[in-house]
């Protein structure tokens, strides 16, 4: 059955097709938005190379800075890594949510964004979809270096709990931060201005941080930016989660910078998508 | 009297200093194909954007089914679909997936939407490559999973930016069939194109466009009849000759008559005589002309005005 190429509209299907007046109500906005999700989904099913970014490299990562450093730092690997995987893991996923932008540019670049600002439904859904399909990969490349951190001695004093709350909370603050992201995304022209731009303000906020060192070592100057740098403040929150000494405070501090997050770079996103 | 689908005026896209749509007015009536018709960059579709609310306009009006489309541009989205010039279905899902995602987008459920796509690929004769991804489809089928996605909820107005462009003659055909039954079921579609052929086969009305402004509209016949029917070329055996032959072609046909850069070829614009005659043969008797004078004719066609031609007569210069 070749029909495909050979094929004639037929006026009796296609027209029965059109006749079936039956326009459902609208999806509700968290329905539209799974359905984005889903999207996300399937596209990691028929591309799965791009989940090389959130496996090999955090991979990398950890077994990098743990025997690069681990030895000097903390005079041996396995004590270094019980104070820099919760960081290696929040700078890794930190680091993964810069394809966020670059996938939203992408889709801009085909039709298909077209079609999906045309549909009559909540606008937000196909940015809330792209973020939560990420929260997928951010989850995922967090296991990955969880397992890895505890093949090479991680011990994390706050067990299962400890280690799902910090996860969970990364994830979250990752999702939210994602928001300046999906505006570059609409922002800038081509896919490498957008990554451009994502290394210049990731590397600096996951390096210029807590994530490696105690700040305590570093010049006054720079304590002064590590202290008011957000990715400071969840590394601390994460490690006390791990750690088993839940630090309130911390985790107040990054969930309101969540909230503010969303707040700002959310409605810019926004606008930029009504407006392009 | 049927009511409007489309109604713009004086609408207006700036980007930069180059005014894409300059001064836009249209009245599509509801329930027909309305054709427009012009050149790369004459700003097909970015008007049809701004119509689609894909895009704010910088001036101007435009009201869709009565819904002004910024400030009504939920209503509007509710009503209509695109169809856009370059694939707007995601290129690394299958075509089912493609369809089975925009059901539920529009709301349907999940077994509701898997049936309607299932529906849809076998009346557009995808059903083979229901399970392909879209990228890997020929350009016809692309087309074809396209208007399928468009027509998902059966809208009232189907934009239809450019939808032959670069497919071949076959599959022109199928997008032609399409569309027409799509008419006849109520659904009033807007078509892009930069063929008079098509926009003559397909559409009701045409609005000839050119640097964002209309330059002429009215059904294909009052058209035809202000820029001519077709034009012959011809071909001469002897070069020698061409002068004479260029005299009696225009005597035969009454127009003019323009010399080809190759030394045996000429073309003459046929216009309507007032004696309803067809292209046809009008030019069968403009070259008896040449053959009683014993002018050997090689080679001859006979052609529909192209966009060119029709920019000729309309604007006194070749499409920018
Ligand atoms: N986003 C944009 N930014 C800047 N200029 C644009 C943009 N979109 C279109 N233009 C310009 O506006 C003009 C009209 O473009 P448009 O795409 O509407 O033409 P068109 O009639 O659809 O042409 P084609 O037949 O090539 O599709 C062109 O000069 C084009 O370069
Ligand atoms: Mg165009």
């Amino acid at each position: 059955m070749t029909t495909t190429e050979t094929y004639t509209p037929v006026a009796e299907t296609v027209g029965a097709v059109l006749s079936r007046q039956s326009r459902p109500p609208r999806p509700s906005a968290w329905s539209a938005s799974l359905t984005f999700g889903w999207r996300a989904m399937l596209k990691i099913k028929h591309v799965p190379e791009q989940l090389f970014d959130v496996t090999a490299f955090p991979i990398m990562m950890t077994l990098m800075f743990t025997y690069l450093f681990g030895g000097a730092l903390a005079g041996s690997p396995s004590q270094y890594i019980q104070f820099v995987l919760p960081g290696i893991m929040v700078s890794s996923v930190v680091m993964i949510t810069m394809y966020t932008g670059v996938e939203v540019n992408k889709d801009i670049e085909r039709g298909v964004f077209d079609r999906f600002r045309s549909l009559p439904m909540w606008r937000p859904a196909p940015m809330v979809g792209y973020l939560l399909g990420d929260a997928f990969r951010y989850t995922m490349a967090s296991t990955v270096i969880l397992v890895v951190g505890l093949i090479l001695g991680f011990r994390p004093p706050g067990g299962v709990v400890g280690v799902v709350a910090g996860i969970a909370l990364l994830v979250g603050f990752s999702f939210a931060f994602s928001w300046v992201w999906t505006m570059f995304g609409l922002l800038l022209r081509s896919e490498k201005s957008v990554m451009g731009v994502s290394m210049l303000v990731l590397f600096p906020l996951t390096f210029l941080s807590n994530v490696y060192v105690d700040p305590s070592t570093m010049p006054g100057w720079l304590q002064a930016f590590v202290n008011v740098n957000p990715i400071t403040h969840l590394v601390s929150a994460v490690r006390s989660l791990m750690g088993g000494t839940t630090d309130s405070g911390e985790i107040a501090w990054v969930l309101i910078a969540a909230a503010v997050c969303i707040a700002i770079f959310g409605t810019l996103t926004m606008r930029l998508y009504n407006r392009k | 009297m049927s009511d409007l689908a489309i109604e713009t005026s004086g609408l207006v896209k700036v980007f930069g200093d180059n005014r894409a749509v300059d001064g836009l007015d249209l009245a599509v009536p509801a329930g027909a194909v309305y054709g427009v018709l012009g050149p790369n960059g004459a700003g097909k579709t970015t008007a049809v954007r701004m119509l689609a609310t894909l895009l704010r306009p910088d001036g101007g009006q435009a009201r869709v089914f009565g819904h002004d489309v910024v400030r009504e541009a939920d209503a509007v989205r509710g009503r209509v679909s695109l169809t856009g010039q370059y694939a707007s279905v995601d290129e690394d899902l299958t075509g089912m997936e493609n369809l089975v995602l925009l059901g539920r987008l529009l709301g349907h459920r999940k077994a509701a939407a898997a049936d309607r796509a299932r529906e849809l690929l076998e009346a557009f004769g995808l059903t083979d490559a229901a399970d392909r991804q879209v990228k890997n489809y020929s350009g016809g089928m692309r087309r074809r999973i396209d208007i399928a996605a468009s027509i998902l909820n059966t809208p009232d107005l189907l934009f239809l930016d450019e939808p032959t462009t670069g497919l071949d003659p076959r599959s022109r055909n199928q997008v032609w069939d399409i569309v027409r039954i799509v008419v006849a079921h109520g659904t009033t579609v807007l078509l892009t194109t930069q063929y008079l052929e098509e926009a003559d086969r397909l559409a009701s009305r045409i609005a000839v466009i050119d640097h964002g402004k209309v330059i002429a509209e009215g059904t294909p016949g009052q058209l035809k009849s202000s820029i001519g029917a077709g034009s012959v070329h011809v071909r001469l055996r002897d070069p020698h000759r061409r002068p004479e032959a260029e005299r009696l072609l225009a005597e035969a046909l009454g127009a003019p008559v323009y010399i080809d850069a190759d030394p045996v070829a000429l073309t003459a614009r046929i216009i309507g005589n007032g004696r309803d005659e067809a292209a046809a043969e009008q030019a069968s008797r403009a070259l008896m002309e040449l053959s009683r004078a014993g002018i050997v004719v090689d080679d001859f066609s006979l052609g529909q005005p192209s966009l060119d031609e029709v920019f000729l007569a309309l604007t006194d210069k070749p499409a920018a």
